[in-house]
């Protein structure tokens, strides 16, 4: 496409993103009121962030939460990539379409359905194997793992279409053996895609509430949920100061990763291109 | 085919089959059994009696669905929103993720990184962040009534208004996405050839800009109709008793009623609903991977 | 061509500059009614910003643009009089042949009817013997196809000016000669005017009948190809069309009818006809394409315009050999030789060799 904005554009660009970040940042303009009442300033304070850190209830969820998305996002990565070369590198194979749907269906279920069906099998496990005897992390995160490796596979296998395959072949020709093509050659040039897979699996899971609450057991409670169960209570300032540390944790590590794949591409495709 | 290649494909295969494919024939299966106030809470489908395997099929769940017009009412509601908010979607992110395109490539990267910024937040915090906009003393109304525009509260929260809102501000990026993809991909000479034979700007947008960003907007749309018509915490938070939606029905039937039979029998309607549009949504990925 | 009649397209001083990098110089050009004009030169050289401002998807930043005599520097490209043939051909996918080509005809103020599209859109596919393909869509069209599927629509409304970028850049080589001719001929029959630009100046020679040669966004040289190819006016022109062996001398004697000139590579001095426009002493060039040098195993009985050497490679080509001497002076030149007899090769590697030339072979290059 083309080069030029008109003032239209940017005028409508502009209201867009008020429209996307004005909630927020009313958000974390009221996670410093000194009033219990999230509408109404009351004067400046920081006493929500103390009370947010002295809810233990609230950081043993946060860590369980962190836990588990760590272990998912790892886990979704190594399938997921693995997922991405079956449906890029491998060719033709019986159940190949089947595969394919399996891959881009989780992207769009709806999360009651996924959470239901996770819950019912395994439900249906313990009572003919036994296992997993109890739900808890342990649930929870095979869940994750699940509907991570979906958007993992996506991330990863567009990256890998538009990697060179002439690469690989080269390595091949050289006498490299598939797994050593992979690890030496595949693997580093697919990396950014590999990071990025990650920090969306490691989010997505950090994020979900339907699922978890569906195929959680007692003991297992994620952040969603805490947080879930005190705003059906009401409003709470306490919840603007974790939304404002949330904020802050996601900006900085999405602008991070950004930074660093911007830097990485800059060094590698400066080349001059295109005719007069 | 050699060891290697076998065990890399059945890995992801046998995990997503076992953890996608086979819990759905579980919920069909459980569709058909009877609610029981027991450990797991529905009965067998099969009893051993007399030296005999019996199947029993109930197919009351179903009949149920279609008795209480709860149901149907919910189906057609979540739909009915789901489709409008998809519209408005639409319309909202075409022109974002068109400007966006037609951006000098040095911004263009910065531009859509800021549109995809709020997804990396929480969800559910984004969605909580609208109830202290829109109730009845939240800051739109309090300003209007110091503006002095209006003097009673205008209802926001609790509507259906606000569930369109809320889909449209927690949906916007998965549009505005596949829409940019497909404006980026458009071959720039082709809007040259449309201008160069005559067409003015607008006619050029209207006769080969829309046409073919086609595919973009079906994937884009896709992906906010279908989750949209099972979502749960968007009408939970904000759309109160009054509004309907499936989600949140078969999220009652389940937690508040524990009725696991009618939970799955609804699930399997909506999943039988969602077909289509899944299919289409594949459709176009499947197109994606191949190109 | 009367001298009054006024140009079909006149470019005077036009200059286009992107941030602080200058694409397009002060180019001043006028192309007759019916002329095809071809705009040649390499890649980065501003041929093709040139002819994206004449089509108006750049404006220029200096300078003006007029067509049949009317200023359309600053016309928006969907109101100019001109029409493009895209390197990519930028045929619609979404649309048929027969509906690409009458899209410029249905943007028309005046719109024709329907049938009267559908019938100028039949006469158009049947010039450029596409008629049969009317329905299909562009991606069941092979390379060759696409190419007069373009034509044919950038033809439809009948411009001023049709402007052809690359048009053979997207075939292969053994279609691309043939196109050329074929092009050639649809282009000639309607009687357009026709700039196009390209890098290839085999296809510039063929189609064209007037060249510019471009270098670093300024025009080199305007002319016929022969007047381009036999009378090249700088090193580059020299360079960039066929093969030359360009000579440093020195001026040292001049007359009116001749010049002499010295030069390390030769033991004897350089001559060529007619007085140079250079007083004695100065530094020039002097070009001598290979097909004008002739290659001999006996010392030649001249005073000028000779030397010698040793042959170095051959390049065997079929109908005849390129020949590379290497002189004393490490300078390596390059001739031809016909293969007219098919089994004596009389020269061959690290032979003793005389090349030498005749007074009207040489050109001098100022600069």
């Amino acid at each position: 496409m083309g080069k030029k904005v008109s003032s239209l554009g940017k005028t409508y660009l502009t209201l867009g993103f008020i429209f996307l970040y004005l909630p927020i940042l009313i958000l974390i303009i009221f996670s410093f009121n000194e009033s219990k009442l999230v509408t109404v300033w009351g004067g400046f304070s920081t006493k929500w962030y103390g009370e947010l850190l002295n809810d233990k209830q609230m950081l043993g969820a946060a860590w369980m939460s962190f836990k588990i998305a760590f272990l998912a996002a790892s886990s979704a990565v190594v399938l997921g990539t693995m997922a991405s070369i079956v449906m890029v590198r491998m060719g033709k194979f019986k159940g190949k379409a089947a595969f394919a749907s399996m891959i881009t269906a989780p992207l769009v279920m709806p999360e009651v359905i996924t959470g239901l069906s996770l819950l019912l099998l395994f439900v249906a496990m313990a009572q003919t194997i036994g296992w997993p005897a109890g739900r808890g992390m342990l649930t929870i995160l095979i869940a994750h793992v699940t509907f991570c490796t979906a958007f993992v596979a996506v991330v990863v296998s567009s990256r890998l279409r538009e990697m060179d395959v002439s690469l690989e072949e080269a390595a091949r020709d050289l006498g490299a053996p598939p797994w050593k093509v992979f690890f030496l050659v595949t693997l580093p040039i697919i990396a950014p895609a590999l990071v990025s897979g990650w920090l969306l699996a490691f989010t997505l899971s950090l994020d979900d509430l339907v699922i978890a609450s569906f195929v959680s057991g007692p003991g297992s409670t994620t952040l969603p949920m805490v947080v879930y169960s005190s705003v059906r209570l009401g409003l709470s300032p306490k919840i603007n100061a974790l939304a404002t540390i949330i904020v802050l944790l996601a900006t900085t590590g999405v602008l991070t990763a950004w930074w660093l794949a911007r830097r990485v591409e800059t060094q590698s495709v400066n080349l001059p291109t295109g005719d007069s | 085919m050699s060891w290697g290649r076998k065990s890399v494909i059945s890995v992801p295969y046998l995990w997503l089959t076992l953890f996608f494919l086979v819990p759905f024939v579980i919920v069909f299966k459980i569709s058909f059994s009877e609610m029981d106030y027991a450990i797991p809470p529905y009965t067998d489908l099969f009893t051993w009696a007399d030296e005999q395997l019996t199947l029993t099929l109930n197919l009351g769940n179903y009949a149920y669905l279609f008795t209480d017009d709860l149901y149907i009412r919910a189906y057609l509601s979540s739909i009915r929103i789901a489709a409008i908010a998809t519209i408005i979607c639409l319309f909202v992110a075409y022109p974002i993720a068109y400007v966006i395109a037609r951006a000098p490539s040095a911004t263009r990267n910065a531009l859509l990184m800021l549109v995809i910024l709020p997804s990396w937040t929480s969800f559910l915090i984004r969605i909580y962040a609208w109830v202290g906009i829109l109730k009845n003393n939240g800051l739109i109304n309090n300003f209007l009534m110091w503006l002095g525009i209006i003097d009673q509260p205008i209802a926001m929260l609790n509507t259906e208004f606000a569930v369109y809102v809320g889909i449209v501000y927690a949906y916007l990026p998965f549009m505005v996405l596949p829409l940019y993809t497909n404006l980026m991909k458009l071959d720039n000479s082709l809007l040259e050839a449309a201008s160069d034979l005559g067409a003015p700007p607008w006619k050029v947008f209207l006769t080969v800009t829309l046409p073919l960003s086609k595919a973009g907007m079906i994937a884009g749309s896709m992906l906010v109709f279908i989750p949209s018509v099972g979502e749960f915490i968007i009408p939970d938070m904000l759309g109160g008793a009054e509004t309907l939606m499936i989600g949140k029905v078969l999220w009652q039937e389940f937690f508040n009623n524990r009725d696991w039979p009618v939970a799955s029998a609804v699930a399997i309607v909506m999943l039988l609903l969602l077909l289509l549009p899944i299919t289409l949504f594949h459709r176009y990925q499947a197109r994606e991977l191949e190109n | 061509m009367t001298q009054d009649s006024q140009p079909m397209l006149e470019i005077r001083q036009v200059s286009k500059n992107f941030g602080g990098l200058t694409a397009v110089k002060e180019v001043n050009l006028s192309i007759n009614k019916g002329e095809i004009f071809a705009l040649l030169g390499g890649s980065g050289c501003g041929k093709t910003t040139l002819l994206r401002m004449l089509a108006g998807f750049e404006i220029p930043s200096a300078g003006a643009i007029f067509i049949d005599g009317e200023d359309i520097s600053q016309i928006p490209p969907h109101k100019r009089p001109v029409n493009m043939m895209f390197q990519s051909y930028a045929l619609f996918p979404h649309m048929s042949v027969a509906q690409n080509v009458a899209f410029g005809l249905k943007q028309e103020k005046n719109k024709l009817s329907k049938p009267e599209i559908a019938k100028k859109v039949l006469e158009l596919l049947t010039l450029v013997r596409m008629q049969d393909f009317a329905q299909r869509k562009p991606d069941q069209l092979s390379g060759g196809q696409r190419q007069r599927v373009a034509l044919a629509r950038s033809l439809a409304k009948k411009p001023k000016v049709l402007l052809l970028d690359e048009p053979m850049g997207a075939l292969d080589k053994k279609l691309r000669s043939q196109m050329q001719l074929e092009v050639v001929d649809i282009i000639e029959s309607v009687g357009v005017t026709c700039v196009m630009v390209t890098h290839d100046q085999e296809e510039a020679m063929t189609m064209a009948n007037r060249i510019s040669v471009m270098h670093d966004g300024e025009i080199m040289q305007v002319g016929t190809p022969s007047e381009i190819y036999e009378f090249p006016n700088s090193r580059h022109t020299a360079e960039f069309i066929g093969s030359v062996n360009i000579f440093d001398a020195t001026v040292t004697q001049l007359e009116a009818d001749y010049t002499r000139l010295s030069c390390a590579d030769l033991h004897v001095p350089i001559q060529v006809e007619a007085g140079v426009n250079a007083p004695l002493g100065s530094s020039l060039g002097i070009a001598v394409r290979p097909e004008k040098i002739t290659m001999s195993q006996v010392k030649p009985e001249l005073t000028d315009n000779w030397l010698t050497g040793m042959v170095e490679d051959i390049a065997y080509l079929g109908g005849h050999s390129v020949y590379y001497v290497k002189l004393a002076s490490g300078k390596r030149v390059m001739t031809i030789g016909t293969n007219n007899d098919r089994h004596e090769q009389k020269v061959t590697w690290e032979d003793t060799v005389y090349l030498y030339w005749s007074i009207t072979s040489a050109v001098v290059l100022y600069r």
